[in-house]
């Protein structure tokens, strides 16, 4: 059984996110870049899959400049087979339906019999791409997974989604796209070996030509970012407690109306 | 000709980034834990042999990854930077030198019958070299192994014998012969020994101690311990000169580890120096707080540098000696200085257990002393490296 995961490569959880000179993009010199920890789980889940049925092959897909090699190597240290690189300047400015196109076009050459995805990136937080994957391809697709099931003949897959008050378990024919939410699985970290052996894995280099994207133009571009107003200075209110009561239940009715 | 290339390469990078990962995982709350009820930090331990990170030394032919000083001393260093100090880095060190020796001077069998469990992590190894009578003093030790037939009887005590409570392995230097044996060759006649921890031959006495309360030190008592002699790390009577291919190392890893330590308390006083308002403005705008740590950065900078000069050195096949010596006394210090420090920049706080800054300290100040006295390194360079006379 063939599986394919999408990963997008982001900055670091702990990243101090700054804008950049030019307002449209944040400040990326000194950013540590990581996989977004969802697909981290999706990585993962692809391996479990493949360790359960004994054989199988887990390919990772990811979309971006050279830097985003450092996070496919991650997932064949990890344990992915090989791994798809588009790399092409012509898709700098991908939006998440250029994006999810340029992923169908790389699902249509390696025909998996499942993509997993995380559920949404941790960057722009969008949660788009895995839905727009699946709606291109004419796959069915489940979001924010909990746990899955693949059957024994890999016709199908059992998926349970967490909603309000418990879990939500149903059935999807294979070919399928799902998105992983946190709690589908605990990702593993790469062994030295799984170190080691990545550099003799397969990156295949990918460009927008090569999937006959035709007119490679986002449909949504950024017109601005702009940072949080700076969080406003605390009020210390002074006196005795039993005015300072009376004060404090006062603002929080009247002024922050939160009571 | 490409020559002082101070680039890690890509593959150093990635340990270093995934080793980081991994031993940050466990927050200073664990290491804290540890310390206060002195238990031994076996989850640590487990989830590096699960990653394969224990074998890194170990030749690929025996089921590690072949990797070299240097890719272990950087290993020890993201551990100790991470926050685990020497607790988290002693058990994992004993994975990284103690089997040099049997890697460089075993003979075939020995090396198929141990080395995978030691690269998997199966074999918890124990080092037994100092001795209550001989210090550093190493030709003096008096542990003897008698020859019986096909094995070897041994007698004798040993101490600072780290990881003693826990081993299932020891590596053994006893004398074969006496001191005398061969005049003017004081270091002929001693034998490397990679065997069993026989507890019902050794008897374990634990040292209370300043830090690292969570991995043990020992005196051990050994009593008739039988030896097979196919347990004979390299030859017979060279055991001294095999077990210089685990102190070379050792002091880079110590060095390094002492580095590694001084960066985590660095980056906790850093963090509070920026953060903590006295007097209206974060105490780091004061030069007085900001100027030690900043002399603390480039001391570690220099020290790593020297640390890793002797970890390529030895790596490289060339003598490595003086550096690793060297290595070993500037980052002792640099280590400890950075966390003297950062111990001062919390002040009060510095004291207080829950700021992990006073383990560290406590725990750094042993690699002044350990593996060998900085006095002894400077006993070293000066007869060795400066060619003056022996003093003692």
């Amino acid at each position: 059984m063939k599986i394919l995961v999408a990963i997008k490569q982001v900055p670091d959880t702990a990243t101090q996110v700054k804008i950049s000179g030019d307002p449209k993009a944040i400040e990326t010199s000194g950013i540590t870049w990581i996989i977004s920890p969802y697909d981290e789980f999706a990585v993962e889940e692809a391996l479990r899959i493949k360790e359960k049925r004994g054989q199988g092959d887990v390919v990772a897909v990811s979309l971006g400049p050279d830097r985003v090699k450092e996070a496919l190597r991650s997932a064949l240290a990890m344990g992915a087979d090989r791994a798809v690189h588009v790399n092409d300047p012509a898709l700098a400015g991908a939006d998440t339906l250029l994006t999810a196109r340029a992923l169908a076009a790389v699902v249509k050459q390696e025909s998996p019999a499942l993509v997993i995805c995380g559920r949404q990136a941790i960057d722009d937080d969008m949660g788009a791409v895995g839905a727009q994957l699946a709606e291109l391809l004419g796959w069915p697709c489940a979001s924010w997974i909990m746990e899955e099931t693949v059957d024994a003949d890999a016709k199908t897959v059992r998926v349970g989604r967490q909603v309000e008050g418990g879990l939500e378990v149903f059935d999807l024919p294979l070919p399928a796209v799902l998105s992983a939410q946190k709690g589908l699985n605990e990702p593993r970290y790469p062994t030295l070996k799984g170190i080691m052996g990545a550099k003799k894995k397969e990156i295949k280099d990918v460009k927008a030509a090569d999937l006959a994207l035709g007119d490679a133009a986002p449909q949504l571009t950024v017109t601005t970012l702009e940072a949080l107003p700076p969080r406003p200075p605390g009020r210390i209110i002074q006196g005795e407690v039993k005015d300072a009561v009376k004060e404090l239940v006062r603002a929080l009715r009247e002024d922050a109306k939160v009571i | 000709m490409a020559a002082m290339d101070f680039a890690l390469t890509e593959q150093q990078q990635w340990i270093r980034k995934e080793v980081a990962a991994l031993a940050r995982s466990f927050p200073p709350e664990y290491w804290l834990e540890r310390d206060r009820t002195a238990t031994y930090p076996w989850e640590f331990v487990r989830a590096f042999g699960q990653a394969g990170w224990l074998g890194m030394i170990v030749p690929e032919a025996y089921g590690g990854s072949g990797l070299g000083v240097t890719e272990a001393a950087l290993m020890l260093h993201e551990i100790c930077a991470a926050g685990a100090g020497t607790t988290g880095c002693s058990p994992v060190h004993f994975y990284c030198f103690p089997p040099m020796p049997v890697i460089k001077h075993g003979a075939e069998a020995l090396k198929q019958k141990y080395l995978p469990r030691v690269a998997s992590g199966e074999i918890v190894m124990s080092f037994g070299v100092t001795e209550p009578n001989a210090g550093t003093d190493t030709s003096r030790i008096q542990t003897f192994a008698r020859r019986d037939g096909d094995r070897f009887v041994v007698n004798g005590r040993k101490v600072w014998n780290t990881n003693a409570r826990q081993a299932t392995h020891i590596l053994l230097l006893a004398r074969t012969e006496p001191r005398d044996a061969h005049p003017g060759k004081p270091f002929r006649g001693m034998t490397l020994f990679f065997t069993e921890f026989d507890r019902a031959r050794i008897t374990v006495q634990e040292i209370e101690k300043l830090g690292r309360a969570a991995v043990d030190s020992n005196e051990i008592f050994i009593d008739g311990l039988e030896v097979p002699a196919e347990n004979v790390v390299g030859e017979v009577g060279q055991g001294f000169y095999h077990l210089l291919d685990s102190l070379n190392p050792e002091r880079v890893f110590t060095g390094i580890e002492a580095v590694g330590i001084g960066r985590a308390a660095l980056a906790r006083a850093v963090d509070y120096a920026r953060e903590r308002v006295v007097f209206d403005r974060p105490i780091g705008k004061n030069q007085a707080i900001a100027h030690p740590l900043a002399a603390a950065w480039a001391r570690l900078e220099a020290a790593e540098m020297m640390c890793l000069k002797a970890a390529w050195l030895f790596d490289q096949g060339q003598p490595c000696g003086a550096e690793s010596n060297a290595a070993k006394f500037l980052a002792a210090e640099a280590g400890f200085e950075a966390c003297d420090a950062a111990l001062q920049t919390h002040g009060g706080y510095g004291y207080a257990k829950e700021f992990h800054v006073e383990r560290l300290w406590r725990e750094v100040r042993l690699y002044k002393i350990a593996p060998v006295s900085q006095q002894m390194v400077l006993n070293h360079l000066s007869e060795h490296v400066l060619g003056l006379p022996r003093s003692y």
